[in-house]
């Protein structure tokens, strides 16, 4: 009797708790919106996204130019970001000898353990002051973003692309082989094609961490709210307009500041489904 | 188990009797009294604190940063009982009880290589406008000014909006910092630009690059100058509170001490400026 209570006692304890991750999740999207709407409304959503001027101090309220940051900046790390992690994760799962990867593996997930105000505090100290030096300018640009976040997706990438291209069967390989290609041959021809749902949704969710990143694009970015006209100039992202702004918005600027969270939200949102929906056709 | 619960509601509920009787009969009840807002009051208000925690231990002054508008906010919830400014009040906010603590000139500051001395208010003006790009305009070398700035709705921003831009607006394409310290170290860093932050904290510091802070009109930025209303660029502190504090309260005891002669002179060692020596000036 007692045991049997105690069987659904846990059941229901452990229901709750993960109905409360879920519920939170809702909490904070309904107060995102409930908040950020209105300005919205009021403001108008075309005049919003596509509006060229922010100042919540004279009542504008235009966050186009920070939707360029965030693309370029974003575009930019996935550059770095891409090819680097694609071809660490081939080279983990084809080239590198047993050893070499008991090495590599655990440095790819510590590099992921770092701090988002450490990489920006590195950026800051050693990237922005190279820029600025090599290529004239204060250094806070987008080229800074794009290098310091191109360099923290890596991990997001690497494994999620690692995986997938173990994944495949061993089939796929030795058939390759036997019919006379090349490792590399098989590699560009065979696994990477077999793999490609993975390494795209590994690549899709980096990009979503580059976009999601905030206190690293606040300390490299330099946070100029203006259309960018070069790499070397600086520009704010749509987190970093949340986050350098919130202490002291009230009121409508308040509002202003959800509203750009409910358009990072949909960013984000999309995706995130887009990878999942990418990594389910690779299921079946 | 019910045993434990009585044990737990017995202990509980006479720990919470003795602590009643403990706080009857003590001669001297102990106070709470938190500050919210301003950053740019909070370092000047904790030295204040760290004063008068050693004179009275037991009135507790409790600091919190987040801005001058999260402080209105926090007096209006009744989370404070002082709000910190370093604005003057707006239109909405003038239903709130309010004091000068001090006044804070507002310098402006470049690198300490820059053979710029002094500008015009309306040279300033243009160079946050960017009517003037090139310091060789102002009799500085031949290179392009980078423009730094505070975020939107910070109480040194709008102080300068206020005070030097007048009409006009800050350009969209200066860098912006949230914090006097980040634009301190972005100025000291780089020999092309140009910033403004709370005079107290322009002078040099230890353990920090220094800047040099700019003449106006051919008046230096001195304590001296503020007072005598030659140097033109300041701002009062401001502590707001929800109604005015009884005499007697907490809050009116620890206001008493930051205007007292003692409170005062820490503020002016720290680089503010009393607001006594402005009690003679007729222009306010």
């Amino acid at each position: 009797m007692m045991k049997k209570i105690r069987e659904k006692l846990s059941g229901g304890v452990f229901f709750t708790l993960a109905l409360s991750t879920i519920s939170a999740l809702v909490i904070i999207t309904v107060f995102i919106f409930v908040s950020g709407m209105p300005l919205i409304a009021e403001v108008g959503l075309f005049s919003f996204t596509f509006g060229m001027n922010w100042s919540p101090g004279q009542g504008q309220f235009g966050i186009f130019p920070m939707i360029v940051g965030t693309v370029s900046v974003t575009l930019g790390a996935a550059l770095i970001g891409i090819p680097v992690g694609i071809c660490c994760s081939i080279f983990m799962a084809e080239f590198a000898p047993a050893p070499m990867r008991t090495v590599f593996r655990p440095a790819i997930q510590l590099l992921a353990g770092i701090p988002s105000v450490v990489y920006g505090f590195w950026g800051m100290i050693f990237i922005v002051p190279a820029i600025s030096n090599h290529f004239g300018g204060l250094g806070m640009s987008i080229l800074a973003g794009s290098v310091v976040l191109g360099i923290m997706i890596l991990p997001t990438i690497i494994s999620i692309s690692e995986v997938s291209i173990i994944a495949q069967p061993r089939t796929y390989k030795e058939g390759a082989l036997a019919l006379g290609m090349t490792h590399w041959q098989t590699i560009l021809r065979v696994q990477l094609p077999a793999a490609k749902s993975g390494i795209v949704a590994g690549v899709i969710l980096g990009i979503g961490r580059a976009v999601g990143e905030t206190m690293v694009v606040i300390m490299v970015l330099g946070n100029a709210v203006a259309l960018p006209e070069s790499i070397l100039d600086s520009v704010r992202t749509l987190t970093t307009n949340i986050g350098i702004e919130m202490s002291y918005a009230s009121g409508q600027h308040q509002q202003a500041l959800f509203a750009t969270g409910i358009v990072l939200f949909v960013i984000i949102m999309i995706l995130n489904i887009t990878a999942q929906i990418i990594t389910r056709k690779k299921v079946k | 188990m019910k045993r434990l619960i009585i044990a737990a509601i017995v202990i509980i509920s006479m720990s919470v009797l003795s602590a009643c009787a403990e706080n009857g009969s003590s001669e001297e009840k102990t106070t709470r009294v938190i500050a919210a807002g301003s950053t740019s009051v909070h370092p000047y208000v904790e030295i204040l604190v760290e004063e008068y925690r050693f004179l009275y231990p037991n009135h507790i002054v409790g600091i919190q940063g987040g801005g001058s508008s999260a402080g209105i906010r926090a007096v209006r919830n009744e989370i404070a009982e002082i709000g910190m400014l370093s604005r003057s009040l707006t239109e909405e906010e003038q239903d709130l009880w309010s004091v000068e603590i001090a006044l804070d000139g507002l310098a402006i500051i470049i690198h300490p290589d820059n053979p710029v001395d002094n500008l015009s208010i309306q040279q300033v003006r243009d160079i946050y406008t960017r009517s003037i790009t090139n310091w060789s305009e102002v009799g500085g070398h031949d290179a392009r000014i980078h423009i730094i700035a505070r975020e939107e709705g910070s109480g040194t921003r709008g102080a300068f909006q206020e005070l030097v831009m007048a009409d006009e607006f800050i350009s969209q394409r200066a860098v912006v910092q949230n914090s006097n310290g980040a634009i301190r170290q972005l100025v000291s860093g780089n020999r092309d630009t140009i910033g403004f932050i709370s005079l107290g904290l322009a002078e040099p510091q230890p353990g920090m690059s220094d800047v040099k802070a700019l003449s106006l009109g051919g008046v230096a930025p001195t304590q001296k100058n503020v007072l005598s209303g030659e140097y033109e660029l300041f701002r009062a502190f401001l502590f707001v509170s929800a109604k005015e504090p009884e005499p007697g309260s907490p809050t009116r005891h620890f206001i008493d001490f930051v205007l007292s002669d003692e409170g005062q002179e820490i503020l002016m060692a720290e680089g503010l400026i009393s607001i006594r020596g402005r009690v003679n000036d007729e222009e306010d």
